[in-house]
């Protein structure tokens, strides 16, 4: 390690470790902070604690049994992982879902999201040190939990979307739950922003902090919410419509630089909670209009695709989740490589923290919403 | 203590007989009432606390051990003795090991001065506000001996952290307290409280404008040096991960936090005593209170509800806030605080002459600024009634067990 760590005025830098067991680096990553005192000079990101191979697991399973892999990619929005896995395989395989089982799929799907960013911004207002929005956002998720726990029998690793479908019909009255619960999310919310949004001090600590242009936000290949937050209209779910996302009407949230650039980490913060209110809307329209039908394709037990290579994205809660999926026509993939918004926004990283405070990469890291299992699969 | 002494010798004959036996008694008495006050509340407060942070993150807080989890904190301070007294390798053990004992000193000694009626007072000091400023500057002493001690990068940090921070809201807690001081006439506590008196529009805090600004401006500062959110930089979680007190474990961890929830107590009453009236019961005269035994606790019951009240708004912001940035937190002392003590110590000055030349006025503006007072109270209240009833939260009155 012969790092330069003297200044071009011959100040000597610290280099402090933050992680892999550091409270906010959102599971296990490591932060080499180059910082002189309080100020940063670089904060380099050190992945890998994670790895568990789950792209070679792939390739020496049959296509359908990758799905429980699938889960672990992202744990905190393991339904948009399963999507993407089977749309992948359904692509390769010419396999037509049913349009009921589409409709699960999103609405379970939007579900997941809400969840997924409710952690999200709790988690960023606890890293800026406010403990209660974090807690209000658990028990709303711990009811999405629920309602996931009767659709599939699993709170976080649901392996529910399957190729060729999911792998259960609704329970019955289940709709009327889900219905319930999202006629309460409007005022609960309404709360949380009362709560926390509109915090001056959350405001200050956020508001101009780690601006990325839109330029600067393709170039890192930021996806998703990330993306967004800079400005730039893009999403799958309107832009490359997958599954039956163009049946329903919904507004697409960018950044506007509420109150400070477009593309700071208050952006960041204030999309997620409105694309929670955009999700509300979708689950409305879908569970007002879930056709009957069967749940599942009929498919042969042993699925083997024809040769071929596919790429499938979904619009996951952290943006663009995308399976490139390579087919030999054997009954287990060539070849599968999964692309995730956390690793590429993990990379900003590093130009964005020159200049930071210690205290802002953690808000930094915390609106980008990385989780440590997807960036390194 | 000369006045306690008086009171009891007032009552009791062997007092006026054997002065060189009951004196020295008494001192030790009072101390050792004093120390388990102080400890006493810093435990209860730690289980207050939890359920009050339960309470509003929907969960429930430690309930387990005794009626309603209230010996939690007898629990957890067990626990702590018996963890190993662990000193990291590299660790400096002589400034690690005693590192915790300038902030407990620091906070404890404060109650030295601490009245809780007009006779029940350690030292009626007739420089009261200066001792209490002076002392708790020990507690920088001991926080910055823990981070470097501990020779942890985090800890460095927070120990630096909180240097700048507290030895910089020293500035506006002195200037606040200052304005007080003007009106007062009197640096002893004692003394700011008899300049008050027991109805609301008496208190100081509503006397002029200066020292209702002040009051904030004292409240807000004595959160910074106190390490409260918004202004626990030192200990920030999520930045330092625990701060100056990352390596210390068991029983030195719990004096830190000790001092910490003691000091809670501190800012309440210096606030009850400096600016809300402090013991003054309303309608009774100072004469009046000395002379009965059943004012004076009637006065020292008033007093630490009065403290008690600051403490659960204190943990209200806790649970409420989140965090400064260390630039914040500076920018907003130096810029907005320091300028703002050091006006309002002028303003105190010019109403000196308002109150001599025009009373009728001075009177006015004192139950405007009342009114205007319970009127913030009272939008408080009404702002909560607001959330609970539109945010589809229900407030369960019943205890949850």
């Amino acid at each position: 390690m012969n790092e330069q760590t003297v200044d071009t005025f011959g100040n000597e830098m610290m280099t402090l470790n933050m992680g892999p067991q550091h409270p906010s680096t959102h599971g296990v990553i490591r932060f080499v902070v180059t910082s002189d005192g309080e100020i940063m000079q670089k904060a380099v990101p050190h992945v890998g604690y994670l790895h568990r191979g789950i792209e070679k697991i792939a390739e020496g399973i049959p296509w359908q049994s990758f799905t429980p892999y699938t889960d672990r990619v992202d744990y905190l929005a393991a339904m948009f992982a399963n999507h993407g896995w089977a749309m992948a395989v359904e692509r390769l395989a010419g396999i037509e879902v049913p349009p009921r089982a589409e409709y699960i799929r999103v609405i379970a799907s939007e579900l997941n999201r809400i969840a997924s960013h409710l952690v999200a911004v709790g988690a960023m207002a606890m890293d800026i040190g406010a403990f209660t929005p974090f807690l209000h956002g658990i028990r709303e998720r711990e009811k999405i939990n629920d309602l996931m726990e009767e659709l599939c029998g699993q709170r976080l690793t649901y392996n529910f979307v399957r190729v060729g479908g999911v792998s259960s019909d609704l329970t019955p009255g289940w709709d009327k739950k889900a219905l319930a619960f999202i006629e309460a999310l409007g005022p609960l919310l309404d709360e949380f922003n009362r709560l926390i949004t509109g915090n001056e001090i959350l405001v200050k600590r956020c508001a101009d902090v780690a601006v990325i242009d839109p330029r600067t936000a393709k170039s890192f290949g930021l996806v998703g919410p990330n993306l967004r937050a800079s400005g730039v209209d893009w999403d799958l779910r309107r832009d490359q419509p997958y599954s039956v996302y163009d049946k329903f009407e919904f507004r697409v949230c960018t950044g506007k630089g509420w109150r400070g650039r477009v593309g700071d980490s208050y952006d960041r913060f204030v999309v997620r909670v409105d694309e929670m209110i955009e999700s509300v809307k979708i689950l409305k329209q879908a569970l007002g209009g879930i056709p009957e039908g069967p749940v599942m394709a009929k498919l042969s037990k042993k699925l083997k695709p024809p040769k071929g290579e596919v790429y499938a994205a979904v619009e996951s809660a952290r943006g663009e989740l995308g399976y490139y999926v390579v087919s030999d026509g054997g009954e287990q993939p060539y070849r599968a490589k999964i692309r995730t918004g956390s690793f590429a926004a993990l990379s900003a990283i590093e130009a964005l923290s020159c200049g930071l405070m210690i205290a802002d990469l953690v808000v930094l890291i915390a609106s980008f919403d990385v989780v440590a299992p997807e960036i390194d699969r | 203590m000369s006045e306690l002494f008086t009171f009891i010798q007032g009552r009791w004959d062997p007092a006026v007989t054997y002065p060189q036996i009951v004196w020295p008694a008494l001192v030790v008495a009072y101390g050792v009432f004093a120390v388990t006050f102080a400890s006493l509340f810093a435990g209860i407060t730690s289980w207050y606390e939890r359920r009050v942070a339960g309470r509003m993150q929907c969960r429930i807080g430690p309930n387990r051990v005794g009626p309603q989890g209230v010996l939690q904190w007898l629990a957890d301070g067990f626990k702590a003795f018996l963890k190993e007294d662990l000193v990291p390798k590299e660790a400096d053990g002589i400034l690690y090991r005693i590192a915790p004992y300038p902030v407990f000193v620091g906070v404890f000694c404060t109650w030295v001065i601490l009245p809780y009626a007009p006779a029940v007072v350690g030292a009626d000091l007739n420089v009261g506000v200066v001792f209490l400023m002076a002392i708790t500057a020990l507690v920088v002493a001991g926080i910055i001996m823990g981070g470097w001690a501990s020779n942890s990068k985090w800890a460095l940090l927070g120990g630096v952290r909180s240097a700048a921070q507290m030895v910089s809201y020293e500035i506006p807690v002195g200037f606040a307290l200052l304005t007080a001081v003007i009106p007062a006439g009197t640096l002893s506590l004692q003394g700011i409280i008899a300049a008050q008196g027991g109805a609301p529009w008496n208190w100081m805090v509503f006397h002029s404008p200066a020292t209702f600004i002040a009051f904030f401006v004292y409240f807000t500062a004595a959160l910074a040096e106190g390490n409260r959110t918004p202004f626990d930089l030192p200990e920030a979680e999520s930045e330092l991960v625990a701060g100056y007190n990352t390596e210390y474990s068991g029983m030195r961890f719990i004096w830190f936090f000790f001092a910490e929830w003691a000091n809670l107590y501190v800012i309440g009453a210096v606030v009850a005593a400096v600016f809300l009236g402090g013991w003054r019961l309303p309608g009774v005269g100072i004469e009046q209170q000395a002379a009965s035994l059943w004012l004076q606790f009637a006065g020292a019951c008033l007093f630490v509800l009065k403290a008690l009240v600051l403490v659960n708004v204190i943990i209200w912001l806790r649970w409420t806030l989140p965090r400064l940035r260390v630039d914040q937190l500076m920018i907003m002392c130096w810029k907005y605080l320091v300028p703002a003590g050091m006006v309002l110590v002028v303003v105190a000055v010019f109403w000196v002459f308002v109150e001599r030349g025009m009373p009728g006025f001075a009177r006015w503006v004192a139950f405007l600024l009342c009114a205007t007072g319970f009127f913030l109270v009272g939008l408080m209240f009404w702002r909560a009634w607001y959330n609970i009833k539109y945010g589809g939260d229900r407030l369960y009155l019943k205890f949850m067990v």
